[in-house]
This record gives structure tokens, C-alpha cells and sequence, in this order.
């Protein structure tokens, strides 16, 4: 009950004119950035966060927050509409709501994708307010191997359950591996596949490669299309909001199984990336129009979109309570909390009561806000696409150079933008996927380092990753997963054996 | 008569020439300064950054906008080596940390820090050694105890980044009381500090602002502090316990001490006035309220050096460094 009192004063916090007024300035802030790939969350706060230090703590936080959010839902446009994901969470997004807009639907996927979102947040909100101190001791329980364990489920929940041939998809992945394994090893802190190239000492960064992999290898697939741009035939229909969310409702099942993914991924913490994959390969597996995925359908838009922002807002949590950050940009809004002489960690909820709630009540006001502001663009950004495919191609090539660009401020990274182009141009023309090589860009390294971590710690022995009952049941999950087609085949035959 | 109005309007003349020479030399940027940050968002050195940045914009210190950009790829040699490819540009400072010492030497990449031009020392972390406060070490003594008595190798510490600070203190434990460690390393401060409250390693080596949350809310203990003399700051932060009430390592028979230099730099051939510049740039910085709360939330030694003192005490840090990392066998191997 304390809890309760607690929130409205928050509320009432959030809602003094001051802050709802930067609430509005920092959701279309948000927007903006997102909208741009490359410049991302994580950098539009740092680049705002010098701004917020004449505020107070509460205010600044608010702000800072709602640009969090505004990005989230931001990123989901570029992804939907140019096939261009501008946050490693937003790739899988790019499966069916890139192929929804080509078949004209863009409004349809973009509204999908915000009310996803929105319900996938408001759900960890929830969530952190009434669970708050339970939920934080979990994540404690996660050394190496627990980490480990929780990205090789989301490997093998998205390999196994994928309908591809399994050795180009296991192909696709290694070379995502390898292109991930470049760089500093942080284990031994030696250089490793740089070659003596000092641009390669920071390794391939994810951005660079999707926006390359996606981006400009669509644009050179319409060209050789002749450059027939389908989105052309884009109806805008004010209505097509109101329409879209009569339809969600029969999706609730996927809903609440992905919110529960984003929970558990936020929570744990490994982060919104996972989640999203991990949501779209079970949603995949498990809905009833599952083999129609990839090619448009509204429920492989739903899952990834609702876990990776009930994981972007659940990672809040274990950087309040214990002073982790869940993702880049909670990282971010942890400098700021210390700037402004709070401490994050397992005092901060005793000693900062205003603080901690006003910004919980932000997070429900925030993302209200922001579904509002940008339900109501949703017709503005779907006529991006009856633009001519000859002058929008330009500009989203020079939207990508840029983004490339502003990811280290670095000529080398267009160039290497421009490679990884043709490299996805090639893949998608002998039909390799391209989602697993960017699942192995994402989180190879960070799945290399727990397993190396674990290993050190074990001296050396595999039993590490059963050595507990939370290790083993997620390791157990993950080899269910990754021989999940296998087991049901032999499952049917020996029932057909068995007639 | 005449002589003297001569003289005294000589002497005006001469004042003028000399105080408008003056106002020419000194000298000011003229665009956007980039502060480069040779490691990730959210790190102690970010830390301070992204704080100096703060107190530069709200006390209007500068007339050009300060600009914090990170560049940690290869433990940091991605910002070394921009600072230090920007030969003759003055609107290029970096904020270092032992990377400076510890990437070229562990790596091999082409850079020393001669390259740069150094600037100012503002302050220097303290390390603490950490455990878990429900383990029943309660001094220094019952942990070399424990340490010595596990079996070689099961003692686990974490500590951030590899061949890194943490980890050269580690070797120096190992070597202070023949015990033998396990060193893993993570990938920031805060997370191997989450480690420690979830037991999944036995100490470490953390920056007291890394930690003193957990301190706090009564998960970690701290040992002792990894300095000559006990830390400054006398608030009492838990159990009624100050900084400056954690004993030194040495007064408990580990004999090693370390401090991380968190010092600027700027590029290669800057000139004596654009040094000047940002010496006095920084003293201002060090004035302000914002800057001495920060210093005491991390619990930081407040050593200020510029000019020659500063050189000289890095060319004995980097020595030191280099022996440091010689006996632990972390050099890079030419080739």
C-alpha cells in the first residue's frame, strides 16, 4: 500500500506543467533520434544530458527518460518502412513489418509496432511498481554461466525454431561469429583479426553492419527490381489505427507470452536484443499463421516489438536497485543519476523515495505521451513511402552514410557501411538469412565473454553450466529449442510406428 | 620636467604594448573542443567527463561548446591514436586513465603517451579491496588466511578489463602473500561489483564510487585501500564507518599500493599559451561546488599537477608500469 501512496505522489510529481512540458520536448526529441540510424538512444542522451544539469534531479530524469522512449518507438519507423533498424532491437522487427509496408500495410505495422511497444512497457511498469525489491534480488543470481546460458536460449530458440535450410543459417551465424570475434578479446585484453589496422581496433560495430546489411542491400536489391518501389500503393487512411487495433486483441496470447520474455530478459539482465529475437522465433514456432513469418504477418511485428520494450523497461530496474545497466542507454542515464549526486544501488529506493517513483510515474505518463504523439504521425510516416523510389533512395542513402558515420565520427565506417551493402546484397541473393549473422554481431562477443568468464571460474570445467537448478533448466530450455524440429518429427513417426 | 613626462608616457606606451601583447598571446578556441573518452558510457572516466562537461556548461567556463565523444575500441588505443593523428589541433583533449600505460604496453599498438601533450593531473582513484560482507573475513589477515588456504587457483577476483589496473594489482596480491588467484575480468566496474554482492567470485579490487552503493546498503565490506595513507573523507558512509576509517594495506601486511592517474591530455604540438589555456580551464573546474561534490562522492585523491611536475611523475608511473607488467608477463610480444 505504501507503494501505492508512493506512485501518486509521483504522478503528482510528473504531472507539475514543468515536467509535462518536457516530457512532449523530450518525446519528439526521442523520435528524432531514433528515427536516425546510428545516432541511436544511447548517444541522443549523452549528447542531451549536459543539458539537464540546471534541473532538478526529477525533471532532468523525466526528460532524459521520455528521449529514451521517443527512440524506442522511433526506431521502429526506419525499421518498418526502409527496412533499416536503427537499435539492435529493432532488427527483428524488420522481418515482417518491412515485408507488411511493401505490400502497402505500412500503417497497419507501424501501429502495431507503437501499441506493441506501448503494452510491452506499460507491462514492466507494472511490473517494477509492485515488484520492485522481489524482482532485484533475481538478478543477482546471474553470474557467467546463468548470462551465458540466457544467450545461447536465445541462439537456439531462434536457429532451431527457423525455417530455413540449417546449414546456411549455421553458416550465416558463423560468419557473424567471426566478424564479431574482430577487435580487442577482452578476456586476454589482446588484439585479435585486426591485422595491424588500427581502424579495426574498435571491431565491426553492430550499427555499421545492419545498417549496411539492411539498408543499402534493399536499396541495391529495388534497383535490380527495376526499381519498383511497392510501398507506392500506401493508402493513408486516418482510420487505419482505429481499424489496426480491433484486430490486435485475437493476438493477446502473443502478447503476454512476449511481455513475459522482455520481463525476464530486462530483469536478468541480458538485455532487449534476446528478448526480441527470442519472442520472434517462439511467436514463430508456436502462432497458428507461424509459416506465414517473414512474409508480412502482423504477429511477427507484435512479438519482437513488445518483449524488446518490456526488456527495455524492465532494465531500469536492475540499474536502480543495484546499479547495473541493463542497456547502452540505462548506462547513460546512470552517469546522469551520479552527476546529479544520487547513487544507484540498493539505497536509492529508501533514501530517494521522490525521485524513484516520480520517475516510475514518468515511465506510465511518458509512454502515454509518446503513443499519442506518434499514433497521430503514424499516416505522416506511412506516406514517407509514396514518395519515388528515385528520390527517396538518395536520401536514405545519405540518412545511412550519416548514421554510419556518426556511430564513431568515422570516414572508414561509410566505407565499411557501403562493404557490408554489397555482402547483404549477395547473402540475400543465394538466400542466406541475414538474421542470424546479425543475431552473431549482436551478442557473439557478449556470449563469448560469459562463456570464457565461466570457464576461468570453473577451471576449466563444462559442469559449470549445470551446476545449479537456474543454469541447468535455461541450458535444458535451450537444447529443447535448438532440437525442437527434430524432436517433434521423431515424435510424429513414433506415433504413426505406434497406429 | 620634460624628462619625466617623457618617461611617464614611455611608460604607458610600454604598458599598453605589453598588455595588448598579452591579450593577443593568451590564447582561446575558437570552435568546439572534442573531449575524448579512451573507454565506455557509463565508466569512471565517462564519469568524470560527462561531469566536467556539466560544470563547464553551467558555470559558462568556456565560449565554445565542450564535447564529450567516446572512443574505447582496443581498451582504448582507438582514442590514444586519434588524439594522437591530430598533431597541431588544439581542440582535442582526452581524459586518460592507466590505459594510457596499460594498452600499448599489453597490446602492442603504436602510441606512447610522449605522443600527447600532457596537461593536468586532477585527481586520483583510490582502490579498495572489496568482499562480500556476508564472508567472514573481517581484516586483511582472515582473507590472506582464506586465500592461502583454498586451493591454488579457487579463489576467484573480479576486476574490470584484462591486463588492465585490476588485474596488475591482483598479480601484485599474489605476489605480496603467495597465494594464488583466479583473475576474471568483466566488462565495467558496476557490474563486477553485482558480481561480488551475488557471490560469484570472493573480492575485488573496486574504485570506491564503483561500490560505495553496495557498501552501503550493507552488501560489500571494504578491506582496505590500496594507498600510502588512509583516504581523506571523513562522513560516515555505513555502519558509521568513513573512508577514512578503512585502514591502508600496507598497516595490514599487503604491501601494494596503486592510484589510477585520471589526468588530460591534449594533442601532439600544442603550444605553451593552449596549454595554459586549459590548465586554467581546469582550475576553475576544480573550484566549483559540483567538482569537490564529486570528488568526495568517489572518494578521490585530490592531487592537482601541471608542467614539468605532472611529466615527471608519469614517466615513474609508466616505469612502473612497465615493470609491473614485465613480471606478470602482460607485455605484448613483438612481432
Amino acid at each position: 500500500m505504501e507503494e501505492l501512496a508512493n506512485l501518486f505522489h509521483g504522478f503528482a510529481v510528473a504531472l507539475q506543467p514543468y515536467n509535462i512540458m518536457l516530457m512532449i520536448i523530450g518525446i519528439t526529441l526521442g523520435v528524432i533520434i531514433g528515427v536516425l540510424p546510428g545516432l541511436g538512444g544511447a548517444n541522443g542522451v549523452a549528447i542531451l544530458l549536459p543539458l539537464t544539469f540546471s534541473m532538478p534531479p526529477t525533471s532532468a530524469i523525466i526528460m532524459l527518460s521520455c528521449i529514451y522512449w521517443g527512440a524506442l518507438f522511433g526506431g521502429a519507423i526506419t525499421s518498418i518502412l526502409f527496412n533499416i533498424p536503427g537499435e539492435p532491437w529493432s532488427v527483428a522487427t524488420t522481418f515482417d513489418g518491412y515485408p507488411m509496408a511493401q505490400q502497402g500495410r505500412p500503417g497497419e505495422a507501424l501501429t502495431a509496432a507503437f501499441t506493441s511497444s506501448f503494452v510491452g512497457a506499460l507491462f514492466a511498469v507494472i511490473m517494477i511498481t509492485l515488484v520492485a525489491p522481489l524482482v532485484a534480488g533475481f538478478a543477482l543470481r546471474f553470474g557467467p554461466a546463468e548470462k551465458f546460458a540466457v544467450y545461447f536460449l536465445a541462439f537456439c530458440s531462434f536457429v532451431g525454431l527457423s525455417k530455413e535450410p540449417p546449414f546456411k543459417t549455421i553458416a550465416a551465424m558463423m560468419m557473424g561469429f567471426a566478424l564479431a570475434a574482430v577487435g580487442l578479446d577482452s578476456i586476454t585484453g589482446q588484439l585479435r583479426l585486426t591485422f595491424g589496422v588500427t581502424e579495426l581496433l574498435n571491431g565491426f560495430d553492430f550499427l555499421i553492419a545492419v545498417i549496411g546489411l539492411f539498408g543499402i542491400g534493399e536499396i541495391l536489391l529495388t534497383m535490380e527490381e527495376g526499381l519498383a518501389f511497392r510501398g507506392g500503393n500506401a493508402t493513408i487512411n486516418l482510420r487505419v489505427v482505429l481499424q489496426t487495433w480491433r484486430e490486435l486483441p485475437a493476438y493477446w496470447i502473443t502478447s503476454l507470452r512476449s511481455c513475459l520474455i522482455g520481463c525476464w530478459m530486462g530483469v536478468t539482465p541480458a538485455g532487449a536484443t534476446p528478448a526480441s529475437f527470442m519472442s520472434y522465433g517462439i511467436a514463430k514456432r508456436l502462432a497458428r499463421r507461424g509459416n506465414n513469418f517473414g512474409k508480412g504477418e502482423i504477429e511477427g511485428v507484435i512479438a519482437p516489438e513488445t518483449a524488446a520494450h518490456a526488456a527495455g523497461t524492465s532494465a531500469l530496474l536492475p540499474m536502480l536497485s543495484l546499479g547495473v545497466p541493463g542497456s547502452p542507454t540505462a548506462a547513460v542515464l546512470l552517469g546522469g543519476l551520479l552527476i546529479w549526486g544520487l547513487q544507484p544501488g540498493p539505497m536509492l529506493f529508501v533514501e530517494q523515495k521522490e525521485f524513484v517513483w516520480g520517475l516510475i510515474a514518468s515511465m506510465y505518463l511518458g509512454n502515454l505521451a509518446g503513443l499519442l504523439v506518434v499514433l497521430t504521425c503514424v499516416p505522416l510516416f506511412a506516406a514517407i513511402l509514396r514518395v519515388p523510389f528515385g528520390i527517396i533512395a538518395p536520401l536514405i542513402l545519405v540518412l545511412c552514410a550519416i548514421g554510419a558515420y556518426s556511430v564513431h565520427n568515422s570516414t572508414f565506417d561509410v566505407m565499411l557501411m557501403l562493404v557490408f551493402g554489397v555482402l547483404g546484397y549477395l547473402l540475400k541473393k543465394c538466400n542466406y538469412p541475414l538474421a542470424p549473422l546479425v543475431l552473431a554481431i549482436v551478442l557473439g562477443d557478449k556470449a563469448e565473454e560469459a562463456f570464457r568468464q565461466s570457464l576461468l571460474g570453473s577451471q576449466g570445467s563444462l559442469g559449470v553450466f549445470f551446476s545449479n537448478g537456474l543454469v541447468s533448466t535455461i541450458m535444458a530450455l535451450g537444447l529443447v529449442a535448438l532440437f525442437w524440429s527434430a524432436i517433434q518429427e521423431g515424435y510424429s513417426r513414433l506415433r504413426t510406428s505406434m497406429a | 620636467m620634460k624628462p619625466f613626462v617623457l618617461n611617464v608616457a614611455l611608460a604607458a606606451i610600454a604598458v599598453s604594448c605589453a598588455s595588448s601583447t598579452a591579450s593577443r598571446a593568451a590564447w582561446e578556441p575558437v570552435r568546439p573542443v572534442e573531449f575524448i573518452v579512451p573507454a565506455g558510457t557509463g565508466g569512471g572516466a565517462d564519469q568524470m567527463a560527462r561531469t566536467i562537461q556539466g560544470i563547464v556548461t553551467k558555470h559558462n567556463l568556456m565560449r565554445q561548446p565542450l564535447v564529450v565523444i567516446n572512443k574505447a575500441g582496443g581498451a582504448g588505443g582507438e582514442g590514444f591514436l586519434d588524439v594522437k593523428t591530430s598533431s597541431g589541433n588544439p581542440h582535442k583533449i582526452i581524459i586518460t586513465l592507466s590505459n594510457l600505460f596499460t594498452t600499448p604496453l599489453a597490446t602492442g599498438i603504436p602510441f606512447n603517451w610522449k605522443d600527447l601533450t600532457p596537461v593536468a593531473m586532477l585527481a586520483l582513484d583510490e582502490f579498495v579491496l572489496w568482499v562480500n560482507a556476508e564472508k567472514p573475513y573481517n581484516s586483511v589477515k582472515d582473507y590472506v588466511d582464506a586465500a592461502k588456504k583454498a586451493p591454488s587457483g579457487s579463489f576467484k577476483m573480479g576486476g574490470t578489463g584484462s591486463k588492465q589496473e585490476d588485474q596488475i594489482i591482483t598479480v601484485g596480491i599474489e605476489k605480496a602473500v603467495g597465494a594464488k588467484f583466479t583473475y576474471i575480468p568483466y566488462k565495467g566496474g558496476g557490474e563486477v561489483a553485482v558480481q561480488l554482492v551475488g557471490n560469484h567470485i570472493d573480492s575485488t579490487v573496486n574504485n570506491p564510487i564503483e561500490a560505495v552503493a553496495q557498501w552501503r546498503g550493507g552488501k560489500l565490506r571494504p578491506l582496505c585501500v590500496f594507498d600510502a595513507q588512509p583516504m581523506a573523507y571523513d562522513e560516515p558512509i555505513a555502519d558509521g564507518k568513513a573512508w577514512k576509517d578503512i585502514p591502508t594495506c600496507k598497516s595490514q601486511g599487503l604491501a601494494m599500493d596503486y592510484l589510477m592517474l585520471r589526468g588530460i591530455f591534449m594533442s601532439p604540438r600544442a603550444t605553451k599559451d593552449q596549454v595554459e589555456y586549459y590548465v586554467e580551464l581546469f582550475k576553475k573546474v576544480r573550484a566549483t561546488p559540483e567538482w569537490q561534490e564529486f570528488m568526495k562522492n568517489g572518494a578521490f585523491n585530490t592531487t592537482f599537477m601541471t608542467g614539468a611536475d605532472y611529466a615527471k611523475w608519469i614517466e615513474a608511473e609508466e616505469k612502473r608500469h612497465e615493470g609491473l607488467m614485465k613480471e606478470a608477463g602482460f607485455l605484448a610480444s613483438p612481432n
